[in-house]
């Protein structure tokens, strides 16, 4: 066994920052009084924001650490920055809403930094053990996240979302072990390599290949729930619901993204050579999720649940941009859209439940779409907000959301698949109905909502409706970050 | 930064100027307000004039160019990229022209968040604009998309009874429409690995050519595109949205309706269908001919059984626009220019049409034909207006309708694009029926014994803000109905440039 050297350390220095911050505020927390828990707060969003600093001082470096276990690529890095800011917003939303709920407890933002950490090992993880272990350490500080409020509908949420996830997880851990069973190792560069080798090649259609295959059906299952695609989706409306607003804000955006990670980098590493079986499976998945959760969302009247359905959409306009993925012309293409697009999906979402948490009084109150009648006329501003990321979430200019779906379907349409391509324009159309009622209701119904002021609400708010309008005029910058998060070449 | 002194920039985006102003207002000062709005449109008008001094009729191409690139990453190649030639001037300056009218005619009109109105009016003017002058296709997709938006807010806001649902249908109708575009332009995109339109012109008939897309593939690009253009128009059989979007808009949202946001639908059949796909644009002529008769008939039989003139005039532009469509796809000089400059003239007298409506409904708060009658005698300025007005878009010889529509239909009947004279006959008849309901309209509401809201209401004759606002496009029916000639010169370039590429059999 090699000692481990610099290099190693290198490859996981933010993540290590942030394991051992979070443990030390763990300890810290114990010591810092009930009235004065925002100090944990402030504390835990310095931990991510010196994190953050050393995740952008790696920005162009590639390594390998650990026995190749894991790996630091344009890729990671990418991927690793949006989770801290992910999660600094995350801090931002709890902020005030743990407070006004009464909530307000340090595990909150100890939990939240180790589950940012889970993440961020799922970006980097260039081994199926790796995936588990991150898969693990994402997950469960999500599942007490998510029984945080500790009433009824809290606690369910909770207890479904573990129940399911450990189920997922069930399945990741049985794929893992039948690639083993296959391969010989759970290196993703060591399955492509021995794929590549011949040694089991999948047109002779040994039972090798086989065992391969389902290995990854099951794998693309375990993703399949993190990032809530249809038919592994069951959980996501009631979980969001039930779980407490800001903690859904930071789920819907944190865990997607982590899945979407392991989903690109798993595939596009370990399997692409399973492409051809791989890619009708995906088409499907894609398909489905796009069709279901957008036209399922036209139903919801609450809110949480309409903008649970959403996310499950926007899962689905993800995938169809990779099911292309074994094509090497353009697997880079779609991996740089599906990032460019979690950009516009997470800065949208965080806007989105910053103005549902505006809203939100306790006992679940205020939380309907007709609640939000006559917001237009009281609160201008707000409305304005809420109106561009409405528009964002439909494709439409000038917002982000409308550069990332351009993005995604020229993925699609660039790998071929047309028709897969119509399936995401009309379930868009479909969206846009359900989208608009938030506005109609803004803007022209009447009504008297009240709302919360709080600081870091607004900041919130306003830095996401300006970025989301900005960054579509001046997407440029954000293209070419995207298409330079490669993963490492061996 | 240099680029935003360019003449199409300023042009483009200087209505953003007095949002933001507008923006840092009190929005109780509605006043102050209203003339920031109108200041800021008639400057934008008069940067239009400056662009069009700048233009050179006789050269068939994009000129006064403003062209950065914007997107360079590999294979995509988006440019902002903004120009204008003889296909689009006319439209540019129809735009910045009728905006300041429709921006008039709200004066009294728009009691009720006059700040909010303002922002979105003007918002869509630098959509419209940018539609007529973008020549890159994601630039083009993102200002014909984002037109949806504030006329929206403007059906949804300040619209009729029935104000929510026809601003819904209004923005689902279009968007459903474009999104099948869209995916038409990305795959042009992964083709030729650009946006830029010139530089798509260049390598597409080489791709025709090899079959590397198929003469299949062309015809259903074609109709991917025209299905977003033909519900714009809107085309028989996809006009539903119209009449609801009409009746619910209040004024100024109908005179920038009728006059310019259906005319990006006739002239994305110009810019785009017709260039991009020239052997498909041959092939489709005869049907999109007889989809254009059955909407000229069916949009002048409709009319006439209407009760409400808003909605008989809404229903007169689906008629109208089927002319228009019908001398695009004649596919010969005499189509092509009698088309665009209908375009022209169906904005200045169905905006005519429905700022005198405004006027009326003002004061009444009714749009029913039957309560109305002898108004003549009592606004003789109105009924003046208002049968000049109605005369230009029947298409009276000496005023500009009849000026546009004799030129389609001379094209269409020598048409061998479309094939058969049968369709200019037909469509002839269209003409005929024009008369009927717009001078039974006339007749309803200005002739015979006094209609019984004249016992309601103290009627009340046009007074000067009123002139002022109409008389720009009084002026303008009668010079294009009697002198047209510089009108045909600024076209005839261009469209000889167009129809050049075609190969009609």
């Amino acid at each position: 066994m090699m000692q481990p050297e610099y290099k190693d350390y290198y490859t996981l220095l933010p993540l290590i920052i942030l394991i051992v911050w979070a443990c030390l505020l763990l300890l810290a927390d114990l010591f810092i009084p009930k009235s004065r828990k925002s100090l944990t707060a402030f504390l835990s969003a310095l931990g991510l924001a010196v994190t953050l600093g050393f995740t952008i001082s790696q920005i162009g470096r590639e390594s390998t650490g650990f026995n190749d276990m894991v790996v630091l690529d344009g890729f990671s890095t990418f991927v690793n920055v949006l989770l801290l800011v992910s999660g600094l917003l995350g801090i931002a939303l709890a902020y005030g809403y743990v407070k006004r709920m009464g909530l307000e407890r340090g595990e909150y933002y100890t939990l939240l930094l180790f589950s940012v950490s889970g993440m961020m090992l799922m970006a980097q993880a260039d081994d199926l053990i790796i995936v588990f272990l991150a898969l693990e350490l994402l997950s469960i500080p999500l599942y007490v996240l998510a029984a945080f409020k500790r009433k009824q509908e809290s606690e369910e949420a909770g207890i479904k979302y573990f129940l399911l996830g450990a189920f997922a997880t069930g399945f990741v851990v049985y794929g893992t072990a039948l690639v083993f069973g296959a391969t010989g190792t759970t290196s993703l560069s060591g399955i492509s390599a021995f794929v590549s080798n011949g040694t089991s090649s999948p047109s002779t259609g040994s039972g090798g290949t086989l065992l391969l295959t389902i290995g990854a059906a099951l794998l693309l299952v375990g993703f399949g729930f993190k990032v809530a695609a249809v038919p592994f989706h069951m959980w996501t409306p009631d979980v969001y619901q039930g779980a407490p607003t800001a903690v859904t804000a930071f789920m819907s955006s944190g865990a997607k993204i982590a899945g979407f990670a392991a989903l690109f980098r798993v595939f596009a590493t370990a399997f692409p050579a399973l492409s051809a079986d791989m890619a009708d499976v995906i088409w499907a998945l894609a398909a489905l999720t796009m069709i279901v959760g957008n036209v399922v969302a036209i139903s919801q009247s609450n809110i949480k649940r309409m903008l649970a359905y959403s996310s499950i959409a926007h899962a689905g306009y993800i995938l169809m941009a990779f099911v292309p993925y074994g094509n090497k012309d353009v697997m880079s293409i779609s991996i740089a859209a599906g990032l460019f697009y979690l950009v516009a999906y997470v800065i949208t979402n965080f806007g989105t439940w910053a103005v549902v948490i505006f809203l939100e009084k306790a006992e679940g109150k205020d939380l309907e779409i007709s609640d939000y009648a006559g917001l237009a006329k009281k609160y201008p501003a707000l409305a304005a907000a809420m109106a561009v990321f409405m528009l964002s979430f439909i494709g439409f200019p000038p917002t982000l959301g409308m550069v990332g779906k351009f993005y995604l379907f020229r993925a699609a349409i660039a790998g071929g698949y047309n028709g897969l391509a119509i399936i995401g324009v009309v379930t868009s159309l479909v969206s846009a109905y359900y989208y608009l009622r938030v506005v109609v209701n803004m803007y022209m119904r009447e009504g008297d909502p009240t709302i919360e002021r709080e600081p870091w609400l607004s900041f919130t708010t306003a830095i996401t409706a300006i970025a989301t309008v900005v960054l579509s005029f001046v997407p440029q910058w954000l293209f070419l970050l995207a298409s330079t998060a490669v993963f490492r070449q061996f | 930064m240099e680029f935003l002194l360019q003449p199409l920039t300023l042009l483009t985006f200087f209505p953003l100027i007095g949002v933001l102003v507008i923006l840092f207002m009190n929005s109780e000062s509605k006043a102050a307000i209203r003339w920031v709005a109108l200041v800021t449109s008639l400057i934008t008008f008069a940067i239009s004039l400056w662009v069009f001094a700048q233009f050179n009729s006789s050269n068939p191409d994009l000129q006064i160019e403003a062209k950065y690139p914007w997107i360079q990453v590999a294979g995509w190649n988006i440019y902002y990229y903004l120009a204008v030639d003889g296909l689009s001037i006319l439209l540019v300056l129809l735009t910045a022209f009728l905006t300041p009218i429709s921006i008039l005619s709200t004066w009294t009109a728009i009691e009720d968040r006059v700040k909010d109105f303002m922002i979105f009016f003007l918002l869509l003017e630098v959509g419209m604009t940018g539609v007529f002058l973008a020549q890159d296709l994601f630039l083009f997709y993102i200002f014909w998309e984002f037109t949806l938006v504030p006329m929206y807010f403007l059906i949804g806001l300040w619209g009729g009874p029935r104000r929510v649902y026809a601003a819904i249908k209004f923005f689902l109708y279009t968007m459903a429409g474009s999104i099948l575009m869209l995916v038409a332009i990305l795959y042009l995109g992964v083709k030729t690995l650009t946006f830029n339109i010139p530089d798509m012109l260049a390598v597409l008939p080489g791709l025709y050519s090899s079959g590397e897309i198929t003469s299949a593939t062309q015809m259903l690009l074609f109709i991917a595109f025209a299905a977003a253009f033909a519900i714009k128009v809107p085309m028989w059989p996809l006009h539903s949205w119209l009449p609801d979007a009409h009746v619910e808009a209040p004024t100024a949202g109908s005179i920038i309706l009728a006059g310019v946001l259906l005319k990006m639908g006739t002239y994305g059949f110009l810019r785009f269908n017709i260039q991009l796909f020239p052997e498909a644009t041959v092939q489709a002529a005869p049907w999109i001919a007889l989809l254009a008769t059955i909407g000229i008939i069916y949009g002048a039989a409709v009319s006439y059984a209407q009760a409400d003139v808003k909605k008989l005039v809404a229903y007169s532009s689906v008629s109208h626009l089927g002319f228009v469509m019908l001398g695009l796809f004649a596919l010969n000089p005499e189509g092509v220019a009698g088309a665009i400059l209908q375009m022209v003239n169906h904005g200045i007298s169905t905006g005519a049409l429905f700022l005198l409506i405004g006027m009326i409904y003002e004061q009444t708060h009714t749009r029913e034909l039957k309560v109305y009658g002898g108004l003549w005698k009592i606004m003789p300025i109105f009924g003046t207006v208002m049968l000049i007005s109605s005369l230009s878009s029947m298409g009276l010889p000496g005023l500009n309708g009849f000026v546009g529509e004799f030129t389609i239909l001379l094209g269409a009947f020598g048409s061998k694009a479309i094939g058969s004279a049968w369709y200019a006959g037909i469509s002839a008849i269209g003409v005929i029926m024009a008369a009927v309901y717009i001078l039974y309209m006339f007749q309803k509401m200005f002739l015979g014994p006094l209609g019984e809201i004249t016992h309601h209401h103290e009627l009340k004759d046009l007074n000067w803000r009123e002139i002022i606002t109409v008389a720009p496009l009084l002026v303008f029916m009668f010079w294009i109905g009697l002198y047209p000639a510089p009108f045909f010169n600024i076209l005839a370039p261009a469209v000889d440039k167009l129809l050049s590429v075609l190969v009609i059999p």
